[in-house]
């Protein structure tokens, strides 16, 4: 089965040339279930690879299947091949089988839209360009997938272009990933000068046998993490993922929730044994920057009120639990909470875009209201997710959080402790603004003109871009529907995957061992259990402090909650907008007008005046010159040709 | 006439004389359309797509029989020319040329039909022709006598096709420009050439121009070779172009006919590139070594420097234009890198170069035939009334990123990692403008594609089924060379292998300093330009 391998990528691809070809004469809706079919295939070819793998020995689960040379100059020779073994299996399993849910939701949530074939052609190539990421056994080829999600996330974000906004957050997405993607590309320069090769087995070999020094190891490190940083949104290239959400829903839930967005956790997770061999400090960076974004999101999150946006920094927030597991050698913590958070933050986008679809494009929480009386499925599953992301026994959320946060308890970088309690802090925050969210949207006043009665005007006066006129909210269609009752049993039972009770039953880390090594956690059940107790209890506060002020008064009374600097995101967009883009357009006009123009120009055109000088009259001379001696050339060329020809047939 | 060379040819050399027949076909081709009359203009069209048809089929015909495994010249045509100078009709390809010989192949017949009609279709078409038989003949030569030759008949159609039937009321200056700059170049190019030979004839007593004969060139001293090298290398950096000679660059893109721009871009530049290995590196190598670390910082300053100013111009063929600047330093850096994976990575960058950047060119042309416009302001919302050309670009626009899978990315890819190794740090600069070739295409496709339609773009044509057959081969190439390269690059690299283990001996020790003590087992190959010995003979030199 293991040798079926290359049919995951390749039924995603398949989809995307087909689509490319006859997409648009297929139409609507088979160009959806189409797709929906390739995602669906590969991941159930990944279900045979797992049982197979699992079938292994755990020391044998490691399966590389070369496919074809693909670069190859002397010493560097890069191939395109297969990597299976329990970390990509498991990447594998979760991108394929919430991406077919999503797929399938899409056909919902996409219907009528003038390019919807399109759209299903880069979601299948996304898929692909994912899985290229994380099967590749090597780091050449996983940035090929790196770049191919970055490029289906510029066109996928930008894919309502008409629209100026999101245009930009396109192109931002793009560019700011650029800068990530500089620090991965000479991450592997080093690895490779150091070691001669870039696959994973050839690099982390030389690293396990001491043949990468410190220092080596310590600024690939850094580099990769920056990558990292810039795919998975952290300080301080997180900026993109905010306006992100300018593309269709099932494209936030499915790249920019669920999948592309944990592809710099992976890439952390995968090169474990370089960061084994850098700088402690090395950690301490990836835990800080980790822990800091996971608190500095959320306190964004307090303040937004599109429903969207609200998700987008969460996900920013969540990652920043990843990367702060990982800071503490606990990479079975991060990979459980990449892969709860997937569930439970897809399923909240799905629900966010039935909200928004059953609301005729209305994303402002402040507009909403009382929709479970209208969208009972879309509440009901929507609340699980809530739930499981508030940190509430025994929702999946929970388990993955409460191992982060023990880990952050235990860890042994530098201020562990004030991780571990800016880690509590966010899981605060995090129940607050989600519990904030759901009151606003499902529960309280309907603050919607509603278009039977048309009574009700919204509190705020006029909805921002004035074109929304009464709505009358509906549940959204059977494929929506099911995808979201998926992700809410997945967000459900999902912690089950990993239970801390007993070594045995934390089956997720014992699988990912042999890929990501081992971490042991040293607190006994009682510590473990007050930890947990008090996780828990900061949830149930952020959740009873967002009651207190979201439903217990008019929300009038709460203007003072959400100043303007936050609402604003801190102001960073601006900050960035002053630092780097306006000086970088002045050194770009300098070089442009100034240096180029002028400087260079005019040496040129100045060296051409002496000579005017010099020989008086040129202008008429100089330009006569350039003919005849055109013309001389041209002639001459004949000459030469025609008595070459004589000479051979002589 | 010509069957008497044919004939010729093959009692010199057996079989067809294949490189011969490269530079002949279209050559005698112009001069039948010039000799047309002007009653039979029908035949023009014919004529011309007709002979660069048949030779782009002896280019690919000749890309099936190059053998890999030669890292040689081969298919060598030899015939005395002025004997009593040395002089002959001396062609042969090697890895380093082939890609090149038969990217040249493949572009002109795009170019011929890919633009709509020009007025004065037969002269227009005999330049072009004439121009393909030089660019063939600077690819092929292997007497520096007739590359000289060749060299400067290249200027001439390309002068008169910016002149002629350029846009804009600067193309006279442009042309004349673009003619002056590379004649101030050749000069130097001459002048070196004959003290060269000069120089042998008095070291050796024989008197020739066959550069093999000319490469180990030990009868140098160091100093001569460092001002022959710099002689030679001043007229392909001004071809390049190099940073700061590159000014000549935009204004001829801008001004020049879309044709003039897709040969320009596509294979023109590539004449610098290919002669600063050909005859540069190959020639001088000590000199090259010396020199090296002026070209690396020259390429690293002109990717910085084209990104930043492409990213602020307002003209879309002049942008291009910029990124060419930019797209060209990383080859120069390649080159100079002088490993193995930097100068094949060179090679192939200057073929990938040379099917992205004519690809855009096509692109623009026919945005500018319907909108007669290239300002980026005057153009929006091009996405939502033409979005098969608007899905060709983007294709383009990541090639021309680097997207991985995309052509731009081997060669790139290869570039940079072959100077990390033997200059790190040039290559991490370097690959900050990764950053910058984002920026300014995505700003530019942003404004010109995305958004709504104004009122002048509403109702704009498509791509019509020509322009589709057109860009269609240079897709084909841009999907090939990304995914399986190898192909390619198993016909460069014998080739590179053999110039640097040729030069090797002449070349200064290159620091390494992020690998040295680092347990890196340095490979058998020459992948680390190391090389003991030559370091007490170069550093005596410097005093």
């Amino acid at each position: 089965m293991i040798d079926l391998v290359w049919l995951i990528p390749a039924l995603p691809l398949a989809g995307f040339c087909l689509l490319l070809l006859v997409g648009k004469r297929i139409g609507e809706p088979i160009a959806g279930y189409l797709a929906t079919a390739m995602t669906g295939g590969a991941f159930l070819v990944a279900l045979g690879v797992f049982f197979d793998l699992l079938s292994r020995d755990s020391e044998k689960r490691a399966v590389t299947n070369v496919l074809f040379d693909w670069i190859k100059v002397g010493q560097l020779d890069i191939k395109a091949a297969t990597l299976v073994d329990p970390l990509s299996i498991t990447m594998v399993l979760f991108v394929t089988g919430i991406g077919t849910l999503i797929h399938l939701y899409a056909i919902g949530y996409m219907h009528g839209d003038a390019r919807f074939s399109r759209f299903f052609t880069y979601l299948n190539l996304f898929v692909f360009s994912m899985l290229m990421l994380v099967l590749s056994d090597n780091f050449v080829l996983m940035f090929l997938g790196w770049e191919g999600v970055g490029t289906c996330s510029y066109l996928l974000i930008s894919f309502w272009f008409e629209k100026d906004s999101a245009a930009t957050a396109g192109k931002k997405a793009f560019v700011t990933n650029r800068v990530g993607d500089f620090g991965l590309m000479v991450g592997m320069f080093l690895l490779f000068n150091a070691t001669g090769a870039l696959t994973y087995n050839g690099v982390f070999g030389v690293a396990n046998n001491g043949g990468l020094t410190r220092n080596t190891a310590t600024a690939a490190a850094l580099m990769l993490f920056l990558g990292a940083c810039g795919k998975s949104a952290q300080l301080p290239l997180y900026v993109w993922l905010p306006d992100a959400m300018e593309g269709p829903t099932p494209v936030s839930a499915l790249i920019h929730a669920a999948t592309m967005v944990t592809a710099g956790v992976y890439l952390m997770m995968r090169v474990y044994p370089v960061l084994e061999v850098a700088d402690p400090a090395v950690y301490t960076v990836i835990a800080w920057v980790g822990g800091l974004t996971a608190l500095f999101a959320a306190t964004i999150a307090v303040a937004q009120d599109d429903i969207k946006r609200v998700l987008a920094y969460s996900t920013i927030s969540q990652l920043g639990y990843m990367f702060l597991a990982i800071g503490m050698h606990a990479n079975a913590a991060a990979a459980f909470h990449m892969i709860t958070h997937a569930f439970f933050k897809a399923l909240m986008f799905l629900g966010a875009g039935s909200v928004i679809h059953g609301m005729h494009d209305e994303q402002n929480i402040k507009f909403m209201g009382n929709l479970r009386k209208w969208m009972p499925i879309t509440f009901f599953t929507y609340l699980l997710g809530w739930l499981a992301i508030s940190g509430v026994p025994p929702f999946s959320g929970f388990w993955s959080k409460d191992e982060v946060l023990l880990s952050a308890y235990e860890g042994s970088v530098g201020g562990a402790k004030v991780l571990w309690i800016i880690g509590l802090l966010t899981a605060l925050l995090t129940a607050y603004y989600m519990s904030r969210q759901v009151f606003l949207v499902f529960f309280g006043k309907e603050r919607f003109l509603h278009s039977t009665t048309g009574g009700i005007v919204p509190v705020h006066g006029d909805s921002h871009d004035g074109h929304h006129g009464p709505v009358t909210p509906h549940e959204s269609p059977w494929q929506m529907t099911i995808p979201l009752m998926v992700l809410a049993v997945l967000s459900l039972i999902g912690g089950v995957m990993n239970l801390p009770f007993s070594a045995s039953l934390e089956r997720l880390a014992l699988w990912l061992e042999p890929s990501v090594g081992a971490h042991e956690f040293a607190s006994t059940g009682s510590t473990k259990l007050v930890l947990a107790l008090i996780a828990v209890a900061c949830g149930l506060v952020g959740m009873g402090l967002a009651y207190k002020l979201w439903l217990g008064r008019p929300l009038e009374a709460n203007a003072g909650l959400e100043p303007p600097i936050l609402q604003r995101a801190y102001g960073v967009d601006a900050l960035y907008s002053n630092v780097i883009e306006k000086p970088g357009r002045k050194i770009a006009d300098f070089v442009a007008d100034v240096f180029d123009g002028k400087l260079i120009e005019g040496v040129v055109n100045g060296s051409g005046s002496i000579v005017k000088l010099v020989g008086g009259n040129v202008r008429k001379l100089q330009s006569g010159f350039v003919r005849n001696y055109a013309l001389m050339i041209a002639a001459g060329m004949v000459v030469l040709l025609a008595y070459a020809l004589v000479r051979a047939a002589a | 006439m010509i069957a008497a060379l044919l004939s010729e040819a093959s009692e010199v050399s057996p079989g067809f004389p294949l490189l011969s027949m490269l530079i002949i076909v279209p050559a005698v081709a112009a001069v039948v359309l010039s000799l047309l009359p002007a009653s039979r203009r029908e035949l023009i069209r014919p004529i011309a797509v007709t002979a660069s048809a048949i030779t782009c089929g002896l280019s690919l015909y000749l890309f099936t029989q190059f053998d890999k495994a030669d890292p040689g010249f081969q298919f060598v045509s030899k015939h005395p020319w002025i004997n009593n100078m040395g002089i002959s009709w001396n062609l042969g390809v090697d890895g380093i040329s082939l890609l090149l010989v038969v990217l040249t192949g493949i572009l002109f017949p795009l170019a011929l039909v890919g633009p709509r009609e020009e007025h004065d279709q037969k002269s227009y078409m005999a330049w072009l022709l004439l121009l393909e038989a030089g660019v063939m003949g600077v690819f092929l030569s292997l007497d520096l006598f007739l590359f000289f030759v060749f060299f400067e008949v290249v200027l001439v159609p390309m002068y008169f096709l910016i002149n002629g039937w350029g846009h804009g009321d600067r193309k006279t200056y442009s042309a004349m420009k673009f003619f002056l700059y590379t004649m101030f170049g050749s000069a130097f190019l001459l002048v070196a050439t004959l003290a060269l030979v000069y120089l042998h004839r008095n070291a050796t007593g024989t008197m020739t121009f066959d550069v093999a004969e000319l490469a180990h060139a030990d009868f140098l001293s160091v100093t001569q070779s460092r001002w022959l090298f710099a002689a030679f290398a001043l007229a392909f950096a001004i071809k390049v172009p190099v940073f700061p000679l590159h000014t000549w660059l935009p204004d001829a893109h801008t001004d020049a006919p879309t044709a003039g721009s897709v040969i320009l871009a596509g294979v023109l530049l590539k004449m610098g590139t290919y002669g600063l290995i050909r005859f540069g590196i190959y020639l001088f190598p000590a000199a090259a070594s010396w020199f090296a670390p002026t070209f690396l910082t020259l390429g690293v300053i002109g990717i910085l420097y084209g990104a930043l100013a492409a990213v602020v111009q307002k003209d879309l063929k002049r942008l291009v234009a910029y990124s060419s600047v930019a797209h060209l330093g990383f080859i120069v850096l390649g080159t100079f890198a002088l490993t193995r994976q930097g100068l094949t990575g060179a090679v192939l960058q200057s073929v990938n170069h040379g099917v992205s950047t004519p690809a855009l060119f096509l692109l623009i042309g026919w945005i500018y035939e319907r909108r007669h416009t290239r300002e980026i302001s005057a153009l929006k919302g091009l996405q939502k009334v033409a979005p098969v050309m608007a899905g060709v670009f983007t294709i383009v626009m990541l090639s021309s990123i680097g997207v991985p899978g995309l052509n731009g990315f081997a060669g790139e890819f290869i570039i940079l990692i072959g100077t990390f190794i033997s200059r790190p740090v040039f290559a991490i600069v370097a690959a900050t403008g990764v950053i910058l070739a984002a920026l300014y295409l995505l700003w530019a496709y942003q404004r010109s594609f995305h958004g709504e339609p104004d009122e002048a773009s509403v109702g704009m044509a498509d791509l019509n089924l020509r322009e589709k057959l057109v860009m269609a081969p240079l897709l084909v190439l841009i999907v090939l060379f990304g995914v399986y390269p190898k192909p390619f690059i198993d016909r460069i690299e014998p080739s590179v292998a053999e110039l640097l283990s040729n030069t090797s001996g002449h070349r200064e020790k290159a620091e390494s300093p992020l690998s040295s003590g680092d347990g890196y087992v340095a490979p058998t190959g020459s992948n680390k330009p190391a090389t003991e010995g030559s370091q007490s003979e170069d550093e005596g030199d410097h005093k």
